[in-house]
């Protein structure tokens, strides 16, 4: 067992290298520097001489080669100090121990709303099997794979204005602060990411369940004479949960940066959006620190995961 | 005519030549009847491409025309789904955007798609060193939030919709690369690869004429699916401010910036775009699962 993370965990190294390298290429492909953007304005259309432009740059350290440049910024983050922000000048550790608490408690609602529609759904869809309840659901969920998370926030927000005259408050308050504004303004986007989400859950889960269900053990739980419920909850559920975890985990790691379309229409300050800002300015060592952060928190899901199932079932071995 | 021939093909079939198979229209007919919702997804597919044809005649004005007189007209008879904020014509704009979707939906799965599946081959095939190296790259590649990868490679090359298509032909690469892989291998499973190589074939031979041909039908359901998804990536992106350069009318970038900003003045704008991008979706995720269903016998019913 501990050989066995030992070895997952060295396996993660060539994967945040391969990571740490593609986003450095990409971000130096990309045309224009962050001092051009600061001194002329994210649209070009400030004027700037060309050697207050190169003095900025070296001031940065964007002129240095590259292979120095990505030298130190890992060894930067290896001592968990990615530097500041080109943009801004902030610290980005600071910036994202504000960002990340918000993002994770999002994403951690949304995947909760999403277990709470889809796996009921779900598993009322797998034990009656074509029947009408089972094509309802098997058509909303795939219906709700195709509306864009963007379009169904806008839909919700114009609802609300227009049904209830309400609108509901943007951004974001601490919680401890004002929990009731708070809760305003966290319930949107996580029902609508949630109802997302779902859809996808509730087919792994009717298609998981479907499989566990023809089982020779479930037949044998049958023919015992025990009720439906205790069959399908108590012998059916457990296993046919496995794949649905795997899932939900892989969901976490990807709204972790990737809620940034909710994040952007309800103006929630979480780190989808810093890094699309980000991206948007040529920050180079704010988008290399989320992205290989990212990177690090689907690698370690993914290993959790991996534990969890041993747990989950005890015929799962690790070598 | 079509008695007579199928009559004749009975014949040989009753001779035990060939099996009956029955006309292509017979067969379209038997698949809506098996999958009635796969059936609605290619006939709102059809119509997708149908308008994306034949926009120029479907169109009622030129959907970049501008005209101050009829800034957010609301929808009526003149402009069946009102105008936005540069007097626009809505119903115009959507039917041209219909090409703009199915362009880099089409491009981006033929690029990310295939490229993907070339590469899940040869990892599966080859095995060993090849296949860790791949495997590694890919992980590398699923490790990024489909979304951002996407946006940074579109940061990265420059706006246009040749980039667009590239960034979201690469986030369909690995799902492609891990599909066709697992298929590579159980099919090298099979007694008759063994056999093409205990006859001397060479390693490209096996590979290309007697593994590739059994891909097809997952390649074909994957692409399908992933139509649907470029379609979603695309929209998103131009909603992002990064996707189709304006002032083309892709259905993403309608439904940013001024239709968020006048949604109380006229909320058409901000439903009309959302209702195409849905349906296309939709229709696309439907025909892609009634193909499973029908090309593949072991998920059948899932």
């Amino acid at each position: 067992m501990t050989q066995y993370v030992i070895r997952r965990l060295l396996m993660v190294i060539p994967v945040l290298f391969g990571v740490s390298v593609i986003v450095f290429a990409i971000m130096r492909i990309a045309p224009g520097d962050v001092a051009t953007m600061i001194l002329m304005g994210s649209g070009g259309e400030g004027g700037a001489s060309a050697e207050a432009i190169a003095k900025l740059r070296e001031q940065l350290g964007l002129n240095k080669p590259y292979h120095v440049q990505y030298a130190e910024f890992m060894l930067g983050l290896l001592r968990l100090d990615p530097g500041n922000s080109l943009w801004s000048g902030q610290p980005i550790r600071q910036e994202l121990a504000q960002r990340l608490p918000i993002t994770v408690e999002v994403a951690l609602l949304a995947i909760l709303v999403s277990w709470v529609i889809a796996i009921p759904t779900g598993i009322l869809s797998a034990i009656r099997q074509d029947t009408w309840v089972d094509w309802i659901f098997r058509v909303v969920s795939i219906a709700g794979l195709a509306v864009p998370v963007f379009w169904m926030g806008t839909l919700v927000i114009m609802a609300l204005t227009y049904c209830c005259r309400w609108i509901p408050p943007l951004g974001y308050t601490d919680p401890l602060r004002d929990p009731w504004r708070h809760f305003q303004q966290i319930v949107w986007p996580t029902l609508v990411l949630g109802f997302f989400l779902s859809a996808v859950v509730s087919r792994m889960t009717r298609s998981a369940m479907l499989e566990v269900l023809r089982e020779d053990y479930i037949r044998t739980a049958w023919a015992k004479g025990l009720r439906e419920r205790v069959i399908v909850i108590r012998h059916a559920l457990k296993n046919a949960l496995l794949p649905v975890i795997t899932l939900s985990s892989i969901q976490l790691g990807n709204l972790m940066g990737g809620a940034v379309i909710t994040e952007t229409i309800f103006t929630i300050p979480g780190v989808g959006r810093y890094l699309v800002d980000a991206i948007f300015h040529r920050d180079y060592p704010v988008v290399q620190t989320i992205v290989i952060m990212l990177a690090v928190i689907f690698v370690f899901l993914n290993l959790v995961v991996d534990l969890v199932y041993g747990w989950l079932d005890p015929r799962i071995r690790y070598t | 005519m079509t008695e007579q021939v199928r009559s004749v093909d009975a014949q040989v079939a009753l001779a035990g030549r060939l099996p009956v198979r029955p006309g292509i229209l017979r067969r379209v007919l038997n698949f809506a009847r098996r999958k009635p919702t796969g059936a609605i997804g290619a006939a709102i597919i059809f119509l997708m491409v149908f308008t994306a044809v034949f926009a120029d005649y479907i169109a009622r004005y030129d959907p970049y025309l501008i005209r101050t007189d009829k800034l957010f007209t609301p929808p009526g008879p003149e402009f069946w789904l009102g105008t936005d904020d540069f007097g626009r014509d809505l119903f115009s704009r959507i039917v041209y955007g219909s090409r703009i979707s199915l362009y880099v939906g089409i491009l981006a799965v033929l690029f990310g798609t295939t490229n993907g599946a070339l590469w899940g081959l040869i990892s599966g095939y080859f095995g060993g060193r090849t296949d860790f190296i791949i495997q590694r790259v890919m992980d590398a590649l699923m490790a990024f939030p489909t979304l951002v990868l996407a946006l940074a490679i579109v940061a990265a090359l420059g706006q246009s919709t040749t980039n667009v298509i590239i960034a979201v032909g690469i986030v369909l690469t690995p799902t492609a690369n891990r599909v066709i892989r697992s298929v590579v291998l159980s099919i090298k499973q099979n007694v008759y690869i063994e056999a093409a190589r205990a006859i001397g074939a060479s390693e490209l031979r096996v590979m290309f004429l007697h593994v590739l041909p059994n891909c097809v039908a997952p390649y074909i359901i994957l692409a399908t699916t992933a139509l649907g998804t470029a379609i979603l990536a695309e929209a998103s992106l131009s909603f992002l401010g990064l996707g189709t350069p304006p002032p083309e009318p892709a259905w993403g970038s309608m439904l940013s910036g001024a239709a968020q900003r006048y949604i109380r003045q006229a909320p058409w704008m901000a439903i009309y775009p959302g209702i195409a991008i849905s349906l296309a979706v939709f229709a696309f995720n439907m025909f892609g699962d009634a193909l499973r269903d029908v090309l593949d016998p072991k998920l059948r019913g899932r």
